[in-house]
């Protein structure tokens, strides 16, 4: 009896782990562009109502503030557990790599740290601060969440371009470059992707909650402000991200050439390589179904030798250090997803600014409105894609060519029952915090009606707090 | 160089035991605030206390975990090995304390009000004492050094590890309610500041007792602990228990600040002796802070980051508490309405 129970609990944890950790960062990547982008779009909105004297810019800017001291909040935790996972899940990498994988994060605590003392000083300023003075305790908050993002992913890019070390013939490491560590090569342009990445998503998350307001009919211009700042911003960034995107390709072709082969879905070394939209690789080795765009792939990869450029196949390397035919079929068809969805989302872009070329204004029609409610999860799922791409697409190493998933895990063999209980626990906190977000939205509709108590930077004759605390 | 990196660390746990302590203690005295009419009152003032800090303060531990991960990264690996089980449920709990905490505030019916709270309130307690038995696990010597597992359950539930997390409570709860007088005073709430003051006199005796008893535990369970604790550390050990008494008589005085500066001081004194007992093991007596520090380039690295932090983080700490001692931060946004009237 007690044998069994042992058995029972007593499972692998690597694939556990491997899903455990896969389950939370993908979560903690939704919240990542709400922290990064939106107090930036919250001070347009601060500046505009600064200095046009628009009252309704001003009350959305204090409305987001306050729905990010939510997101901002979630965000903290789940960004903690991770923190708590690198140990619980993968113990014998840190073991051995946190002296160099760890530098990053020292600097991104300092980023984190400045970020929640400036977001709380700005969210709970609105009342008190002289106007100007306020606006100014924003700015660290954009400040601090690019450098944060940039020092996380600096981690991340060093995880496949390991640098700034020297290891002895145990590969023990003996000595660490802090600078080469965060500086590897893959750094600056994922660094940079993931940021863009934050205001392309932020923007059209919050920009599609005001679509769908207008298409309720709230054409007000409250929800028009509220519709073009973020869009505006997400506008901006999506060309910008086709161009980043296409560097770190090519930058991936160079330097990870595995990863780049699963991508592109090639078996075997060759050049004039198609570019395969969807389409899967058979455990034979070859390529079935999908629409073959010849020669496209080789193009892309280097446009000075065109269609002759070689693309190495995943055949180079020896089984065991290949993805397998699952990894690569999942990195091929999210890489799809995330350059199709973002090819979408960029051209979006040419027809609104088109729209205001031509009319001076955003284009009115249902149909764009409609494309534009559902930018919000299309963005989410691109970031998601392309995150599967660099993660699945490194397999089968944790650390690039120097230690492998199987070797990082915990021996604890009860990871499966922390991953339902994470599981459990976080659909739960993600069904509450999108309740809560909405019930915050209604109240405010509610307020318009009748309550006139929504001025920022109004008479301090009665702070709230007075009423919360004396009866 | 490894004993920089050990001192910085050790900074970033007295940070964390005597800001972020506070926050969960504040949990612990919501947990026990009674019923939703009677309870509001002083929930009223823990929700105004910790509304603009806790998210600041929690970042310490992250700090803790980044410092222990890149400069000692063997013991880690270790202690994430061995105390697998109460780490985890730490995490959990500080998912459910922040986000409890975060939702609380936003909605308005009571019933969601009393969920939200006992999800922060009850976690607020939880994530102390699991910290503070890995403490204990720690300083017993529990975890094995090189990065191997130790006994899963053992390590962490035993008179130490219980100790451990009993005191993490205890100081946490005494720590918030002298903080709380102080919190209450502020917004000139003379029954709230009665209220949180005969909770804190409690608070600061029920410490001293369990602090009295922990000395026969260690001294049975953990003799290198006790060793420490008696010799090394001794004058941290006295420190805090003269910083203890000063509290004590200063609350039944009514001097608030003074009793607020003493009860950190008590707290952070003994924290700083349990760093001094155990020195210089990383982990006790298998593993030496030297024998688990990392290269002197990454010890560098991090010093510099943490002055980076020192000279960005002082300042701004500095104004984000000036301006909440002055009442420049009272709510987020602007007055809200329909929380604001039935809230109270």
């Amino acid at each position: 009896m007690l044998h069994a129970a042992h058995a029972l609990v007593a499972v692998n944890p690597v694939p556990w782990a491997r899903a455990q950790m896969a389950f939370t960062l993908a979560a903690h990547i939704i919240l990542v562009p709400l922290g990064v982008s939106w107090a930036f779009m919250a001070l347009i909105a601060n500046y505009r109502g600064l200095k046009k004297n628009e009252p309704e810019s001003i009350v959305l800017a204090q409305r987001w503030s306050k729905y990010m001291a939510v997101t901002f909040a979630v965000g903290a935790v789940s960004g903690t557990v991770l923190t708590f996972e690198f140990g619980l899940l993968w113990p014998r990498f840190m073991g051995q790599w946190g002296e160099a994988f760890g530098i990053p994060f020292a600097f991104e605590g300092i980023f984190f740290f400045l970020e929640a003392i400036f977001i709380a000083i700005y969210i709970y300023g609105w009342q008190r601060l002289k106007p100007w003075a306020h606006f100014w305790t924003g700015v660290p908050v954009v400040l601090s969440g690019i450098l944060g993002a940039a020092s996380v992913v600096a981690a991340n890019a060093w995880m496949n371009e390991p640098s700034g070390f020297t290891m002895d013939a145990a590969g023990q490491i003996t000595s660490v470059d802090p600078w080469g560590v965060i500086f590897n090569k893959a750094m600056p342009l994922q660094a940079l992707h993931m940021i863009v990445a934050a205001y392309v998503v932020g923007g059209f998350l919050i920009a599609s909650v005001y679509a769908m307001g207008m298409l309720r009919g709230r054409r007000d211009r409250y929800h028009r402000i509220g519709f073009l700042i973020p869009f505006t911003v997400a506008i901006v960034f999506s060309p910008i991200q086709m161009l980043v995107g296409d560097a770190l390709a090519r930058w991936v072709y160079s330097n990870q050439p595995e990863k780049f082969a699963a991508i592109e879905l090639v078996p075997h070394t060759a050049s004039d390589v198609p570019e395969t939209l969807l389409g899967h690789l058979n455990a034979d080795g070859t390529v079935t179904g999908g629409i073959p765009i010849p020669g496209l792939a080789s193009w892309l990869s280097n446009p000075g030798t065109g269609k002759a450029t070689v693309v190495q196949g995943l055949n180079t390397e020896p089984v065991e250090n290949q993805p397998t035919i699952d990894e690569v079929n999942i990195v091929h068809l999210s890489w799809d997803v995330m350059v199709g969805l973002g090819t979408f989302l960029a051209l979006l872009s040419v027809w609104y600014a088109l729209s205001w070329l031509i009319k001076r204004d955003m284009p009115k029609s249902r149909w764009f409105l409609r494309i534009a409610a559902s930018t919000g999860v299309l963005a989410v799922i691109t970031m998601e894609a392309g995150w599967v791409v660099t993660e699945v697409g490194r397999q089968p190493w944790i650390v690039y060519n120097l230690m492998r998933v199987e070797n990082a895990a915990t021996g604890n063999t009860g990871v499966w029952v922390t991953f339902l209980g994470v599981l459990a626990l976080y659909v739960g906190v993600a069904v509450t915090l999108i309740l809560v977000l909405r019930l915050m939205s209604r109240r405010y509709r509610g307020e318009e009606d009748g309550g006139d108590d929504d001025v920022p930077y109004g008479p301090r004759s009665t702070p709230d707090l007075d009423e919360s605390v004396v009866p | 160089m490894s004993t920089a990196a050990a001192v910085v660390l050790f900074i970033g746990i007295l940070a964390y035991a005597v800001f972020g302590g506070a926050d969960f203690g504040a949990g612990f005295w919501d947990l026990i605030a009674g019923g939703a009419e009677g309870g509001a009152r002083p929930r009223g003032v823990i929700e105004h206390a910790i509304g603009p800090v806790w998210e600041a303060n929690h970042v310490w531990l992250i700090f803790v975990w980044v410092v222990l991960w890149t400069c000692f990264p063997v013991a880690y690996a270790s202690i994430t090995l061995t105390v697998f089980v109460p780490l985890t449920i730490a995490a959990f709990g500080i998912v459910l304390r922040g986000s409890g905490f975060a939702f609380r505030k936003t909605v308005t019916r009571t019933s969601s009000k009393r969920n939200f709270g006992a999800a922060f309130a009850a976690s607020s307690v939880l994530v102390p004492y699991c910290l503070g038995a890995v403490v204990g696990a720690i300083a017993s010597g529990r975890i094995p050094a090189g990065g191997v597992a130790g006994d899963p359950w053992g390590s962490w539930i035993n008179p130490t590890s219980i100790l451990g997390g009993v005191m993490a409570v205890v100081m946490v709860a005494y720590l918030a309610s002298v903080y709380l007088v102080w919190d209450a005073r502020r917004v000139a709430d003379d029954e709230m500041v009665d209220y949180f003051r005969r909770r804190a006199v409690v608070a600061a005796i029920v410490a001293g007792v369990v602090a009295f008893a922990g000395i026969f535990v260690l001294h049975h369970d953990a003799p290198f602990l006790y060793g420490g604790l008696t010799s090394r550390g001794l004058p941290a050990v006295i420190v805090s228990a003269l910083c203890g008494v000063g509290s004590l008589v200063l609350l039944m005085r009514h001097a608030a600040h003074g009793a607020r500066l003493l009860a950190a001081g008590a707290v952070g004194t003994i924290v700083l002796g349990w760093g001094m007992a155990q020195w210089d093991y990383a982990l006790p007596q298998t593993l030496t802070v030297a024998q688990a520090a990392a290269p002197s380039g990454t010890i560098v690295g991090v010093l510099v980051a943490t002055g980076l932090a020192a000279a960005l983080l002082g300042p701004s700490f500095v104004l984000l508490y000036t301006m909440d001692q002055r009442s420049l931060l009272p709510g987020e946004g602007v007055h809200d309405q329909v929380s604001g009237s039935e809230a109270s």
